[in-house]
């Protein structure tokens, strides 16, 4: 009886991760035209990794977009929780504020950002120069390497540091506040009762938040494929990015299978290793 | 403590779990759609029995192929329906259509990919009944070159943009140019474009898509074969633009650029924008697609068509556009068929695409009676001579894609340094060019 109520899940698991899962594998040994029959060509999809330019500068790119992100948007996160983990008056509001670019679309708050810091339509260089910040427009999308990458940066936190923020305020919410009474009773300061009480007892959540995240950014897509197109000269141009354009541009779509299945590699084996981290200290 | 901590743990790991199977089912949804197999193909009768015939086309030319399809419609019992894509996306349409099978009876595809479409199985043969057709050898030759493959005719031409010269009249006026001439070499336009940028007041001398692959081959590449130059080799394996002709044509660009008279946002101009700049009616000379001639006149902007000139003379153009082929998987190819063929017929071509101010895609019928009192689209019409449709397999991504090499080369010619930019980025081009 237990097993049928399982069966809803078990199907779709099987159909919709199980079965393109394995789909994935077989195509990544073979050479897998669009249309016509797959011929076997292992390792040439993965042996063809080494030698491709693009793939290695993203590879390089994705992993400084990640520890750039992460740091990021943990440090907000984190900031804006703290900010309003305590009920006061219009603290209600600020939450919801925070929170709120979490309800656009990520596409959409890419194309969002596209328009503001368009040089042709966007408001956010006419504003800075009425306020006196910059003495001529700057090109935030392809003007260098440096603005596609910060403005990326800050579209991200933007976008996703209210949802973290929200998981991060679940986790300090959940600390009994006779924790901190006790401690303050025994006359630990605020700073020891952070470090000694707030950050061990948050590991779990932390830990959820940076897995979230290093995994989100290691897959980033959506934002260089839409805000910067992976310029300029391909200096943010994503692993994803990559594969999509094997797949679709090349149409080759074994080497995609090939380079899908590396990155899900690295991310198990992150994955294994964040968790057991997090297993050790625990015991 | 233990006891403390090890729900929210598992709660991690669960919530881990949900995220990743979301992530994963997110991934997978875009191919389960399947074409629908109700008959209609083979078997006798006339192809005109009332089916419905599905199309897809890119935004870039849905003007031309909706007034095709209106006109199909009003008179046939076939009914074709037209679905248009955005031009960046479709690409990517197709390419996934084609892995699930549900590519749409009849698909467009602009002119430089067809050769990879047709060596990707993507079209059916059309060969025969091509060959049918009484005005065959008058249907533009490089369209047909592109859409076939060893003899055999896969795609015909369905919507042909030229690149030429728009230029502002009242701008020239207002600078002192001659307004009924445009220049005869790019030496000149580059004089012209600054002269009007000295009027100032947010007008600029020239405005071109110095962020994407696709707008400067068609609008740069007519003046380096103008000069006799080539961007490479016929076969499309071998990339040539380290020469003195595609040097010459970027160092005039480079330099408009560099002085201001170039509108700044050019740099950053990836096509999306591209129109608009020519609509506002601030830029001095520009180069840009035909088929813009109507949408620039209707903001009110009082343009000239010129050919583009090379760098000492000559004239070229590139000649662009979509072209149309029935999917191999259609179970309705008659029927496509009798479309395709009734838009290539006198009445569609001069009744319908010349009557809108657009190009056609028969060489006999030039002289059409809308052509004669335009002389902008006489223009237009005179320049196909000389045009080219460079052939290569690999063309989208060695060219037209935002990581392609030529992106990346172009970018550096324009605003860095042009040498060695286009000396590294020859090798790049070839590479990718040879990729299968």
């Amino acid at each position: 009886m237990g097993a049928a109520y399982a069966v809803p899940t078990a199907v779709v698991v099987t159909l919709f991760f199980l079965i393109p899962l394995g789909l994935v594998a077989v195509m990544s040994v073979d050479h897998w035209p669009l249309l016509g029959r797959a011929t076997p060509n292992f390792p040439a999809n993965y042996t063809d990794m080494a030698g491709d330019d693009l793939l290695r500068r993203a590879v390089g790119f994705t992993l400084k977009y990640t520890i750039i992100i992460t740091v990021v948007l943990f440090a907000v996160s984190f900031g804006l929780a703290l900010l309003v983990q305590n009920p006061r008056p219009g603290v209600g509001a600020l939450r919801t504020a925070f929170f709120l670019p979490t309800a656009v679309g990520f596409a959409t708050a890419s194309l969002l950002f596209l328009g503001m810091l368009s040089n042709e339509i966007g408001p956010v260089n006419p504003l800075l120069r009425h306020l006196g910040l910059i003495g001529k427009p700057i090109d935030w999308i392809t003007g260098s390497p440096t603005t596609a990458l910060s403005s990326t940066v800050g579209l991200v936190t933007w976008r996703f540091a209210g949802f973290n923020m929200l998981i991060l305020l679940t986790g300090l919410q959940a600390i009994p506040t006779e924790l901190y009474e006790a401690a303050r009773v025994d006359g630990a300061g605020r700073v020891q009762a952070f470090r000694r009480i707030t950050l061990p007892l948050m590991r779990p959540t932390i830990a959820l938040v940076l897995i979230m995240m290093i995994t989100g950014s290691l897959l980033a897509f959506d934002q260089f494929y839409i805000m910067t197109r992976g310029g300029p000269d391909d200096s943010t141009t994503s692993v994803v990015m990559v594969i999509v354009r094997q797949a679709f541009v090349k149409f080759n779509l074994g080497s995609a299978a090939a380079i899908s299945v590396a990155a899900l590699g690295v991310l198990i084996v992150l994955n294994v290793v964040q968790l057991g981290v997090l297993r050790r200290r625990d015991s | 403590m233990r006891t403390y901590l090890r729900r929210p743990r598992r709660a991690v790991l669960a919530a881990a779990v949900a995220i990743t199977a979301l992530v994963l089912s997110g991934c997978g949804s875009g191919a389960s759609s399947s074409t629908s197999a109700s008959g209609g193909g083979g078997g006798g009768g006339s192809a005109d029995d009332g089916t419905t015939v599905t199309m897809w086309t890119r935004a870039g030319t849905q003007t031309q192929t909706q007034a095709l399809v209106d006109a199909y419609n009003a008179g046939h019992k076939n009914k074709v329906k037209l679905t248009v894509f955005p031009n960046e996306q479709y690409p990517d349409k197709i390419a996934t259509s084609a892995g699930a099978h549900a590519l749409a009876d009849i698909f467009t595809s602009d002119v430089v990919f067809a050769p990879n479409y047709v060596s990707q199985g993507l079209w059916s043969d059309i060969t025969a009944d091509f060959d049918a057709l009484p005005f065959k050898d008058a249907v533009l030759p490089s369209h047909i070159k592109a859409g076939s493959a060893e003899g055999k005719v896969y795609a015909v031409p369905h919507a042909a943009d030229l690149s030429v010269m728009f230029y502002n009249k009242a701008l020239y006026k207002q600078a002192g140019l001659d307004p009924d001439k445009g220049p005869a070499s790019l030496a000149e336009f580059a004089d012209q474009a600054r002269a009007v940028a000295k009027l100032g007041g947010g007008v600029h001398g020239t405005y071109f898509g110095g962020n994407c692959g696709g707008c400067v081959e068609f609008t740069f590449w007519p003046s380096v074969w103008a000069d006799g130059g080539q961007v490479m080799n016929d076969a499309g394996t071998a990339s040539t633009i380290d020469s003195p002709q595609v040097q010459a044509v970027f160092k005039v660009y480079h330099d408009l650029y560099a002085d201001g008279t170039a509108d700044p946002a050019s740099k950053q101009e990836d096509g999306t924008t591209w129109l608009g700049a020519l609509q506002s009616g601030k830029v001095g000379i520009a180069p840009g697609p035909s088929s813009w001639l109507p949408l620039i006149r209707a903001k009110g902007v009082d343009v000239g068509v010129a050919p583009i000139p090379g760098v000492s003379g000559g004239t070229s153009t590139f000649v662009g556009g979509d072209v149309a082929g029935i999917a191999a998987s259609s179970s309705h190819s008659r029927q496509a068929w009798d479309f395709l063929s009734w838009s290539l017929g006198d009445s569609a071509q001069v009744g319908v695409v010349a009557k809108s101010g657009q190009i056609i895609a028969r060489t006999d019928l030039a002289a059409n009676q809308y052509a004669a009192g335009d002389p902008a689209v006489l223009a237009i019409n005179r320049v196909m001579a000389n045009g080219h449709t460079p052939y290569a397999l690999n063309f989208n991504a060695t060219y037209n894609d935002p990581q392609s090499p030529w992106t990346s080369t172009l970018r550096g010619a324009l605003f860095g340094d042009a040498g060695s930019a286009l000396a590294g980025g020859q090798s790049a081009i070839t590479k990718s060019l040879n990729q299968h």
